[in-house]
């Protein structure tokens, strides 16, 4: 920066703006053309009373904004994916990091693991609904649980245990976030590994030589310099998360009454089933801007870590 | 670092030029249909080829699954103006009726009026009932008929003969009594009772409204529509009460609300329950999955004696002509060709499906043969003067869920879905209000 | 200190640690390769038996399911199709994100954290509701139905992500590297040439994964765009099996791996770029 002011002449600053500029106009050129417009459309479609069809629109202002706070399912459906997302914080970065670290030693097989750890993200939801279901499957054939799950609790003699997992509203979400932090904690475990990758050895020969231990080194140099990969990971989970139906759709179908609804399945729902476009819209940006607010507050929340 | 970029401006160059694809243009020498049909894919290509050999006109089937994308798709390709000569709507009615008030369905009536209305009457009526719209009907859509039925499908109790035989029962039940009783009757041989496809929520509506029909008569139900009777009446509690006696006298499988209709075949397929309530077209995947499967068809058992079962049926899947399109003529003429009687018959003898044409029912099997033996009992959602509101359904069939769960009683149910049906109605009212202003 | 029983004891205290870490991996290993090793082995029987038969090893093993598969789900069209999307797609969004990255990363222009963040919140609005207006604006610029409209389409949803895992690796660059290189006369180009891109090949490696699994697995933007089935990529293929009523689960299991087997490839060879090789790492040091 100095060096670009001491020889100042702004033409030659403007030239070195727009130089740096035309790296992210390739970007901003496919994202202009394919996402602003396209989310113009869509908030101006929440402003509007309309079936998804027919040429009449009928312009409601704020009207669908209004009944949406005061929607009590659309917010029992966002606490809904926040409890899967907080199940995949948790339970399912830790594991990716657990198994990221495991994999970055010199230990044998890791070659192997790394291969098998991305299998799931790999299956088709196809696949992962068909099995999952067969796990938790609650019915019974003579005298026999029809489910995995059940056989084994059964088999053990853990009876009380045995339950109608996807039905039950206790169990039902549960279950699904369960299944969707095996289904990604791949994505984690990769992104973190190639963290790991780039963090200079010299740090942890440096931590060596001043005679730290294991657990230190992993508090002292590991965790900071990974902080900010560790963020992006943080990001991508809520996102994914969040936005979770695919896995919901293959497992309960049409949902467990309104226990296993999430935010993108109330949008579907709004668009295909009550036929109202409109209001699918208006849920599509109210969604978007609380992801936005969150994401915010995360980033904020990380650059006072790094201040710290 | 040169070379990089010019490797990825020629990639760029080489996608927009050599191997894009032109856009469509409307050619006027081949018809093209868009539908959702997976299972009949393969009846209806070969049918295509035959139909080019006989007339010279290429007809494109394009497919695209899952039928939820495809839903999609059509509404898509409806606002961008792309929809082929010939597509399938496989929406509700109201849905169809957007596509017609938007002028995008040609209407057929004066094709099928046509040589004294010759195909009209080779066609069976309830089949033409679903596309058909009487005067006044409530979706504002000039009178006619503007679909195509390609086969015919109703839904109803299906029973497994051996299973039923192994508990000692004798004939199907006809009452709730004698199902239950039969229910409890395979609970003491270890065999379960009753399964049903209700994670899809429509499949648990069907199957309460054949019992609103049967305990309070079609009149009554059009009338909780209109709003002149609310859902706490006394016979809308006794339709809720069926799922909670279900419930309570263990007929149901367990996890009933969360399985999908490919699941529950399979678990009927697999004689892991006694009872299904399916559709016609288990036919064929029964045969798939257990050819040696004994089963028989029934009604529900009916609740009431005061009105007779109803059960849900008529055109199973049904074809829209493009009402823009330069190929009209043609794509009608092919619709007239697809449902004749050897076409029919072939889609019937390969696809396990029930014929429209009212004269190919010769050559279908003793198992179809009793579905369609039901045909006079049946109605559906597209030929009732009035559908409920949508957002009233879903509050129904939701609250459905919550007491086979054992999470609500029928009573807070009815409460609940009043209280959605009393919000719309007041919507409904501000809305002609707005209008007449 | 270097007695010999504390030296066992130190090695017995290695193997228990290493025992407890093997046990741990094994376990999640045996989670993540049952439902492949389940769908192999349903993709080897028959409609009548692939719910009953409770043995491991299926008695007959029908290969054939697997030909029937190809030829009934049109493979071959689609399979190539997904070939060409795929290598457009991933080559459009590494080049796209890595230079947009490099950008937000080490430049400095006005607007920087204006479009970084319009970047970042792109990723917050969920896909479904765009749908409908995305494919009537792919008609009106004439892109709908084409090639270049769905790797468009797919470049676009790929490009937040990946600027955003990118720009947090090129923010590790240690500045005393760009330095040198820019001492040598090297241009902002060359920078990103030379210096960036290399150092953050695992995350490059990463994206190519992560798009190329998200393009292989795609479908209802597919299904959405384009109408000529000679344009579809290989979920159709596998969406023809999953049919609306009757569902064939072998050729449904064939089917499956055979869209499966190509990216577990493709991430066998890419994953070894995460992890950095001796040769690498000499760059950073």
């Amino acid at each position: 920066m100095s060096s670009a002011q001491s020889k100042t002449l702004s033409g030659h600053l403007l030239k070195d703006y727009l130089s740096s500029f035309s790296f992210i106009l390739p970007a901003v050129a496919i994202f202009v053309g394919f996402y602003i417009i396209p989310f113009y459309e869509i908030f101006n479609l929440s402003l509007h009373d309309w079936n998804g069809i027919s040429a009449g629109k009928t312009f409601v202002g704020l009207e669908n904004f209004q009944e949406l706070m005061g929607d009590v399912i659309w917010w029992r459906s966002m606490w809904n994916a926040t409890y899967i997302t907080l199940i995949a914080l948790t339970f399912q970065n830790i594991l990716a990091f657990a198994l990221a670290l495991a994999c970055n030693r010199a230990i044998h097989f890791k070659g192997f693991y790394r291969l098998v750890f991305f299998l799931p993200p790999v299956l088709s939801e196809i696949v992962v609904g068909i099995i999952w279901r067969w796990i938790l499957n609650s019915g019974v054939q003579g005298n026999e649980n029809i489910g995995l799950l059940n056989y084994l609790l059964n088999a053990v003699g853990l009876h009380d245990l045995i339950h109608n997992w996807l039905s039950d509203p206790n169990t039902a979400l549960t279950c699904i976030a369960v299944v969707h932090s095996w289904k990604g904690f791949g994505w984690g475990f990769i992104i973190l590994l190639a963290g790991l990758q780039t963090i200079d050895r010299r740090l942890y020969e440096a931590a060596q030589v001043d005679g730290a231990n294991s657990w230190s080194t992993f508090w002292n140099v590991t965790i900071p310099m990974m902080l900010p990969v560790i963020m992006v990971v943080v990001v991508l989970t809520i996102l994914g998360s969040m936005q979770s139906f695919v896995l919901i759709l293959s497992m309960v179908g049409q949902g467990l009454v309104y226990h296993t609804e999430v935010p993108v399945t109330r949008i579907l729902s709004a668009m295909t089933v009550t036929q109202r476009y409109g209001y699918a819209c208006a849920q599509g940006v109210m969604f978007g801007l609380i992801l936005v607010m969150v994401s915010f507050i995360i980033k904020k929340l990380s650059d006072r870590m790094k201040q710290a | 670092m040169k070379r990089l970029f010019l490797f990825g401006f020629a990639v760029f160059c080489s996608i927009f030029s050599g191997i894009s694809c032109s856009p469509a243009t409307p050619q006027t020498d081949r018809i093209v249909i868009w539908h959702w049909m997976t299972d009949r894919d393969k009846a209806f290509q070969a049918l295509a080829l035959q139909y080019e050999k006989e007339t010279g006109i290429k007809v494109i089937l394009e497919l695209y699954a899952p039928s939820d994308v495809y839903s999609q798709k059509i509404i898509a390709a409806a606002q961008a103006k792309i929809l082929p000569d010939i597509f399938g709507i496989l929406d509700e009615k109201s849905v169809v009726a957007d596509f017609i008030t938007s002028g995008f369905v040609a209407d057929l009536t004066a094709d099928f009026k046509a040589d004294d209305a010759a195909w009209e009457k080779v066609l069976f009526p309830k089949a033409l009932l679903v596309n058909r719209f009487d005067p006044d009907n409530p979706y504002g859509v000039k009178p006619g008929i503007y679909g195509v039925p390609i086969d015919i499908t109703n839904i109803q109790m299906i029973y497994n003969k051996n299973m039923l035989k192994k508990a000692g029962i004798l004939k199907p039940p006809a009452t709730m009594q004698e199902w239950f009783d039969a229910s409890s009757a395979l609970k003491r041989v270890g065999l379960s009772g009753f399964v049903s496809g209700w994670g899809e929520l429509w499949m648990a509506d069907c199957f309460a409204t054949n019992y609103a029909f049967n305990i309070m008569g079609e009149d009554k139900v059009m009338a909780t529509f209109r709003g002149e009777i609310p859902y706490t009446d006394p016979s809308w509690i006794k339709v809720f009460r069926i799922f909670s006696q279900m419930r309570e006298k263990d007929v149901l499988v367990p996890g009933i609300v969360t399985k999908s209709n490919k699941d529950a075949e399979q678990d009927f397929a697999l004689e892991r329950a006694a009872f299904a309530f399916n559709g016609s077209w288990c036919v064929n995947v029964y045969n798939d999955m257990n050819p040696k499967l004994e089963y028989g068809v029934m009604l529900p058992p009916s609740a009431s004696k005061e009105f007779p079962m109803k059960i849900w049926g008529g055109a199973g899947s049904s074809f829209f002509v493009n009402n823009v399109s330069p190929n009209k003529t043609k794509a009608i003429a092919f619709l007239k060709w697809l449902t004749a009687k050897e076409q029919q018959t072939f889609l019937a003898e390969k696809t396990q499906n029930l014929p429209v044409n009212q004269n190919s029912l010769a050559s279908i099997p003793p198992i179809l043969a009793e579905f369609s033996s039901s045909m006079e009992s049946t109605t559906h959602p597209a030929i009732w003067p009035l559908n409920e509101d949508a957002l009233v359904l879903e509050a129904f069939d939701r609250g459905l869920q919550s007491i086979i769960i054992g999470e609500k009683t029928p009573e807070k149910v009815a409460a609940e879905v009043q209280k959605v049906k009393l919000r719309q109605l007041e919507r409904q009212k501000r809305i002609k209000n707005d209008l007449y202003q | 200190m270097s007695g010999s029983p504390f030296f066992n004891k130190y090695r017995l205290w290695r193997w228990f640690k290493s025992g407890v870490v093997h046990v741990f991996l094994m376990t999640v290993t045996l989670t993540c390769l049952f439902p492949l090793f389940w769908m192999v082995r349903s993709s080897l029987m028959t409609q009548e038996t692939v719910f009953v038969d409770k043995a491991i090893f299926p008695a007959v093993w029908h290969f054939q399911n697997y030909w029937v598969a190809w030829t009934e789900g049109h493979f071959g069209i689609y399979f190539l199709n997904s070939l060409v999307y795929t290598v457009f797609v991933v080559i459009g969004i590494v080049l796209i994100s890595s230079l947009a990255a490099f950008a937000f990363s080490r430049l400095h222009f006005p607007g920087k954290n204006f479009f970084f963040y319009m970047f970042v919140a792109a990723m917050m609005i969920p896909l479904p509701g765009s749908f409908v207006p995305l494919v009537v604006l792919m008609n009106k610029y004439h892109l709908g139905n084409t090639r270049i409209g769905y790797i468009l389409c797919m470049i676009n949803v790929g490009l937040p992500l990946s600027i955003l895992l990118l720009k947090t690796f090129f923010d590790k660059i240690p500045s005393d590297l760009e330095d040198a290189a820019r001492i040598d006369g090297c241009s902002k180009l060359g920078i990103w040439r030379h210096i960036a891109l290399p150092f953050a090949r695992p995350a490059i490696a990463v994206i190519v994964i992560f798009s190329s699994l998200s393009v292989w697995n795609e479908y209802i933007l597919a299904m959405l765009l384009l109408n000529d089935q000679s344009l579809m990529p290989l979920q159709r293929g596998v969406m023809y099996f999953a049919g609306s009523h009757s569902v064939d689960y072998p050729l449904l299991m064939a089917s499956l791996t055979i869209a499966a087997t190509p990216i577990v490839l493709i991430y066998l060879v890419i994953q070894k770029h995460i992890i950095r090789g001796l040769s690498s790492g000499a760059i950073v040091g």
